[in-house]
């Protein structure tokens, strides 16, 4: 585990905008958030949701209506974007096209007056780390976007600041690129060091590179935590929501307590399922289920339904069950070479739902 | 089917086009023959000769309005190009705000008061400071023609800006440059054929202004228009026809040579 030490903390902070004419939106209401050092921590969210403007508050962007924002211990919420070491890898890039790609590397230190050797240096040793040895004197108009892409990455990483910023960086880029840029960000952000703190609204995206991720809605921070943490045990409904795909149920909480939780379903059967610690028993609560974590059984299970459409994925199957109290509901089966998924449309079939594979969330 | 909104391929099309073609240049071309004429007269033609261009350069009130002419026209397109881009920066670079389309209105002055008035206006007020101060030099029309001149060189430095990605700024201010150094290394470089532009078409516009110029100048102080409008008003000879050739060459020449400098920068 990397050090627990902040390098990034949000404290209070909102933003409220005022249009003019039309009614303020508060497009961060009081977010507190600690990032550590060396982490590559991610805000996950749909767009409005906040996230950017938390990263260009970090970045100096923008400035806070209300809390501090504080870089390894000081308050650096007051100061403009060229007083903060952090640097930003832009959506669009913003690449100079006045600039080759050597100039454009160089540019911070440059701004930085750091003597014309070291600059030289630290761009060649930043080209080989991005792999673009070979475009250093190309303008940034003659290379492809994957490429600028890498010159943006290089760009920023090159006065070595304290904490990188990415504002979805992939999201131009092919889906084949996207895939590859991921694994190269990893790569970077082990190779550097370097606190990355990464914007996207692509969950898959958030779940494969992330170390910790903050899920973020309406100006709020719902949920931090690892990828794993957020998938599979989501603190409430749209993170679960927005996070793959799930199942909702409702349900009768029987009893509850040391972070699991009894429940009674319509259909009458009772399943097992895990809580937060502090959820007390009493009155309806909303479940969640994987479609991965339930089975599709011939005969009866917790659930009944009938299959309304078979959809092959290559690697799985999602098999849609419209249940016999009216909702929809999702199992997701993995494919093997040799036999078809074992049911066709019409089947009749029960759903058995594991001890571990529910969820109770708060609504 | 595209081909059917394709305007080229509309009925009439070629027989406007020609008839267009005629209006803008067939003055031009007649003008410009003429100037080679062997003629006392302007109509009739007699033969080829270079006479006029040789008195035109040896009459000294021609080369003398000649030089005030440009004067005026680099000074004043030079203080309407920074003022222009000055304003165009503070113009763009802001979210829009009530009162905003006000200030372009003010800016862009100049294109709306019909000429006349302004020369008129000009005219009362600077006599009145003539008086005043004593002072009658070309500062009046510099002056002059610096505030006519604000509008065309803000057009294209304004259009250049709004084209430009803010996200640049936002960068370079990412990369440690202050507001001074981000407008040297970045805002500055990739405006520069916006401002070019602006620069060239301020000086133009200074450069053959009859309207104002004939109302603010004091005796003596003729530019090369007004001069010709003087020479009209007496004899006309091919000699109007031979500077106004020279003067077609020189703009032709500074078009072409700036049509070169912004291909290369972009």
């Amino acid at each position: 585990m990397t050090a627990i030490r902040p390098a990034v903390e949000a404290k209070g902070v909102t933003r409220i905008f005022r249009e003019t004419g039309q009614d303020q939106v508060r497009a961060l209401d009081n977010v507190s958030v600690a990032i550590r050092e060396n982490e590559f921590f991610t805000l996950l969210g749909p767009s409005g949701c906040g996230k950017t403007t938390l990263l260009r508050l970090i970045a100096g962007f923008d400035y806070p209506t209300d809390g501090e924002i504080l870089l390894y211990g000081q308050d650096i919420a007051p100061l403009p974007p060229f007083k903060r070491p952090v640097n930003t890898v832009f959506q669009s890039y913003a690449l100079f096209p006045h600039m080759t790609v050597a100039d454009n590397i160089g540019f911070g230190l440059k701004m930085l007056g750091r003597p014309k050797a070291e600059i030289e240096a630290r761009v060649d040793a930043m080209l080989k780390l991005v792999h673009m040895q070979a475009l250093k004197n190309r303008r940034t108009s003659q290379i492809s976007g994957g490429q600028q892409q890498r010159v943006a990455l290089a760009r920023a990483l090159a006065p070595q600041p304290k904490v990188l910023l990415l504002d979805e960086p992939l999201s131009a880029l092919d889906y084949k690129l996207r895939k590859e840029m991921q694994i190269e960000l990893k790569r970077l952000q082990h190779e550097t060091g370097i606190t990355f703190i990464f914007v996207t609204h692509d969950q898959e995206e958030a779940l494969t590179m992330s170390d910790r991720i903050a899920v973020m809605s309406a100006g709020n921070i719902l949920q931090v935590g690892t990828p794993w943490d957020v998938y599979d045990h989501p603190s409430e409904r749209f993170v679960a929501d927005f996070i793959g795909e799930t199942n909702f149920l409702t349900g009768m909480v029987e009893s509850a307590g040391d972070g699991r939780a009894r429940i009674t379903l319509r259909s009458g059967a009772k399943i097992c399922a895990t809580a937060a610690a502090d959820f007390r028993a009493g009155g309806n609560a909303t479940l969640m289920v994987r479609p991965e974590h339930a089975k599709l059984v011939k005969g009866r299970g917790d659930l009944t339904g009938t299959i309304e459409t078979i959809v092959y994925f290559g690697t799985d199957t999602h098999i849609h069950v419209r249940l016999d109290e009216g909702n929809a509901f999702m199992v997701r089966q993995q494919n093997s070479r040799s036999a078809s998924c074992g049911f066709e449309n019409g089947d009749k079939v029960g759903i058995s739902i594991g001890d571990d594979a529910a969820q109770v969330l708060k609504d | 089917m595209a081909n059917r909104f394709d305007v080229r391929r509309q009925n009439g099309f070629v027989s406007v086009a020609m008839v267009c073609f005629f209006l803008l240049y067939l003055p031009i071309a007649t003008l410009v023959v003429y100037a080679f004429n062997d003629n006392d007269s302007i109509v009739i033609w007699k033969g080829f000769s270079l006479r006029w261009f040789h008195i035109a350069w040896n009459n000294g009130l021609v080369i003398e309005a000649s030089i005030r002419s440009f004067q005026i026209a680099a000074v004043a397109a030079m203080l309407a190009t920074i003022t222009a881009t000055m304003a165009a920066l503070a113009t763009t670079r802001t979210k829009p705000y009530p009162g905003l389309t006000l200030k372009y209105a003010f800016i862009n002055q100049p294109l709306m008061v019909p000429e006349i008035v302004t020369a008129v206006a000009l005219l009362i007020v600077f006599s009145r400071i003539k008086i005043w101060t004593g002072y009658s030099g070309l500062g009046y029309l510099v002056a002059a023609h610096t505030a006519f001149c604000i509008p065309f060189a803000y057009l294209p430095i304004r259009a250049r800006l709004e084209s430009m990605d803010l996200a640049l700024e936002t960068a370079a201010a990412d990369l440690y440059a202050t507001k001074w150094k981000t407008f040297l290394h970045v805002t500055l470089p990739l405006l520069w054929p916006g401002i070019l532009a602006g620069l060239m078409l301020a000086f133009v516009v200074s450069l053959d202004d009859v309207v104002i110029t004939e109302f603010v100048k004091s005796g003596g102080q003729d530019t090369l228009p007004t001069y010709m409008l003087g020479q009209l008003r007496r004899t006309v000879t091919p000699e109007v026809n031979a500077i106004s050739t020279a003067f077609l060459m020189l703009s032709i020449g500074i078009v072409t040579a700036f049509f070169f400098i912004s291909r290369k920068r972009t």
